[in-house]
């Protein structure tokens, strides 16, 4: 049995539908992450199960047991909130003691318990000190300690990496891939930032506009979107319109208009004639000034659009003969050296059949 | 940034329009002579007057007295019509609870005496330190709802979500989070209600006279107007300046309505 059910679940705000008919489930130990746009619902659906929210229909269970009627204080769920909501007025250590003493913890066990989890994030020494002296870091591990402390069932964490710089954002997710391998708690977390979601997660469901887009190990996500919506959302990525013109067979060919005809995967219930999406990666594309011809994979011409230097790599923007706009990168290998190509290079491009893959529709 | 000599000057001026006047009457509260006019020489003689004064000691402890009960009674009651007001977030709600402030202090008055009247209640102690709690309330209401709305709405959030029922997150967030905002609440009232004269004129009766109506009595008639009155001018003086500064003290925050 999943630890945690969500069955049917829909949220609506006057007119407006925030959940709509969510069904998913979360496997004990897991790291869960919801991932999506502002106002896709994830927020929304993490309040559901802390319980601030009620859905207007469906059910959430969590170890088998229906949640509805159960306030927030009597859920085993505790939050880590993107505000962090410490409490100002009491130290690092009265902060991790309240959910201790809310569960009715014995007075004299709680100081030990406080010291162990400070300990687990590495605060030993901030015992003493209130909120407004610490750094964002270090409120962050306060508010993971707080929430983790009486061992909860489940731990949500709402953007909790969102108010940090850059660098300590990586460091911060290192330390919550370890943190819950260590403690074994399962997390439901919530993001908006797509790399964040693919470098901690087990498995994601990207939502849009109150629905599942797709729900599937972060690899999966990225290599196979199901749809338009998750392969936009997800990392950069080729959105090129093509028609099926054969199917049969191990690969299936595509024609992309003005430009030629390729070899893609297979899609179940392909027919000639339809049209869809052919979804390639940045990464996945050859560039060079003339590229070896091989069995597998399909050429094209093009000449640079655009550059852009990213440092560690380059973004080239490709013209194809027909105007279609293509973007691929290469790695900055060669030392000091900026880009390969120059605006209005002759290149060519190519890429294996099964680099990309087909969206009907 | 440097302040050009102009604005000093003007400031000057404004500092001393606002001060002079309270310095000469604690100045003159050492007087030794019965008239404003010049320093003659110090004594306390007007401390010890006053002091024998029973009109005058009867008029402080009235004052005294309703300006407790009012603080206590209108913090009490604002605290929850803020509190209210931040909550529910009702349109009328507000509007009745801060009319009050904006009505003319006149018109209060003769509306309170008008309605005591109608009652039949006899005017008095009573009445004065009904009216008081009627228009501090709001004020207190105000401080309080400011200092609910500067709150991180999920502090509350968090304390339910780790395990607090409603009332135990009342007592041990919210509460804490804004005393700070209570206590200027009340200190508010407080001075509110010592220094009132308009309400108090008319909702007083026989024998009910507050400080302010007995100083503004004599006052009036130049006979008994000596320097006993700027001595009790300037107790009250020092009364309203230790509670700000004990404010100061325990609650820094709390003289900063609203904000941290």
């Amino acid at each position: 049995m999943a630890l945690l059910e969500i069955r049917d679940v829909v949220k609506t705000f006057g007119d407006f539908t925030a959940v709509n008919h969510v069904s998913l489930s979360v496997e004990a130990g897991e790291f869960f992450t919801l991932l999506g746009p502002s106002g896709c619902g994830k927020t929304t659906l993490l309040r559901m199960l802390a319980g601030f929210e009620q859905p207007n229909s469906g059910q959430i269970l969590l170890d088998g047991k229906d949640m509805s009627q159960v306030p927030p204080e009597k859920r085993p769920v505790h939050t880590v909130f993107q505000s962090y909501a410490l409490f100002p007025h009491m130290t690092v250590a009265q902060n991790i003691a309240f959910p201790l003493q809310m569960a009715g913890v014995a007075k004299a066990d709680i100081p030990a318990r406080v010291a162990e989890v400070l300990e687990d994030v590495r605060l030993q020494q901030f015992a003493k000190r209130f909120p407004h002296e610490l750094s964002g870091g270090q409120r962050q591990r306060v508010a993971i300690a707080r929430a983790l402390v009486n061992r909860p069932r489940l731990l949500l964490l709402d953007e909790p990496l969102s108010a940090l710089d850059a660098k300590l954002r990586e460091e911060m997710q290192l330390e919550l891939i370890n943190l819950q391998k260590e403690v074994g708690i399962t997390f439901v977390y919530v993001t908006h930032d797509q790399g964040e979601a693919l470098a901690l997660s087990h498995r994601i469901a990207v939502m849009n506009k109150g629905e599942v887009a797709q729900l599937d190990a972060p690899e999966t996500i990225y290599s196979y979107p199901k749809n338009r919506f998750v392969a936009d959302f997800i990392g950069q990525c080729n959105l090129l319109d093509a028609k099926v013109v054969e199917v049969g067979g191990e690969r299936m060919k595509v024609e992309i208009p003005g430009v030629g005809v390729c070899e893609t995967l297979p899609v179940d219930g392909a027919q000639v004639g339809q049209s869809g999406t052919l979804t390639l990666r940045p990464e996945k594309i050859r560039l060079a000034a003339s590229v070896a011809h091989d069995a597998d994979e399909v050429h094209f011409t093009g000449k640079v659009h655009d550059c852009l230097y990213l440092g560690d790599v380059t973004i080239y923007i490709v013209e194809l003969d027909n105007g279609t706009l293509v973007e691929t990168m290469l790695p900055n290998s060669a030392p000091g050296r900026a880009r390969f190509f120059d605006d209005n290079d002759a290149v060519e491009l190519a890429w294996r059949y099964d680099a990309g893959h087909f969206l009907l529709g | 940034m440097k302040v050009s000599r102009w604005v000093w000057g003007a400031a000057s001026l404004v500092y001393a329009f606002l001060y002079l006047p309270l310095a000469i009457v604690v100045v003159f509260s050492f007087n030794d002579s019965a008239l404003n006019a010049e320093w003659v020489g110090f004594t306390l003689d007007w401390y010890k007057q006053l002091f024998h004064d029973d009109v005058m000691i009867e008029a402080a402890s009235h004052t005294l007295a309703i300006g407790f009960v009012t603080c206590v009674v209108s913090t009490v009651l604002g605290t929850l019509a803020g509190y209210a007001m931040y909550k529910y977030r009702l349109r009328l709600l507000p509007v009745l609870v801060l009319t009050p402030i904006a009505i003319p202090e006149i018109l209060t008055g003769v509306s309170l005496l008008i309605f005591f009247v109608m009652l039949n209640m006899t005017l008095g102690l009573v009445s004065i330190t009904l009216s008081h709690i009627a228009f501090c309330i709001g004020f207190v209401a105000i401080v309080v709802r400011s200092r609910l709305q500067g709150m991180d709405e999920s502090l509350v959030e968090a304390a339910r979500d780790l395990g607090a029922s409603p009332i135990t997150a009342f007592r041990r967030i919210t509460l804490p989070l804004i005393m700070p905002g209570i206590i200027a609440g009340a200190l508010m009232a407080f001075t509110l209600s010592i220094d009132d004269f308009v309400i108090s004129f008319f909702t007083a009766g026989v024998g009910s006279n507050t400080l302010p109506l007995e100083i503004y009595s004599r006052v009036k008639v130049p006979v008994k107007l000596n320097p006993e009155v700027n001595a009790i001018s300037s107790l009250l003086m020092l009364l309203t300046l230790s509670l700000i500064l004990i404010v100061s003290k325990v609650a820094p925050s709390a003289l900063r309505a609203g904000g941290d």
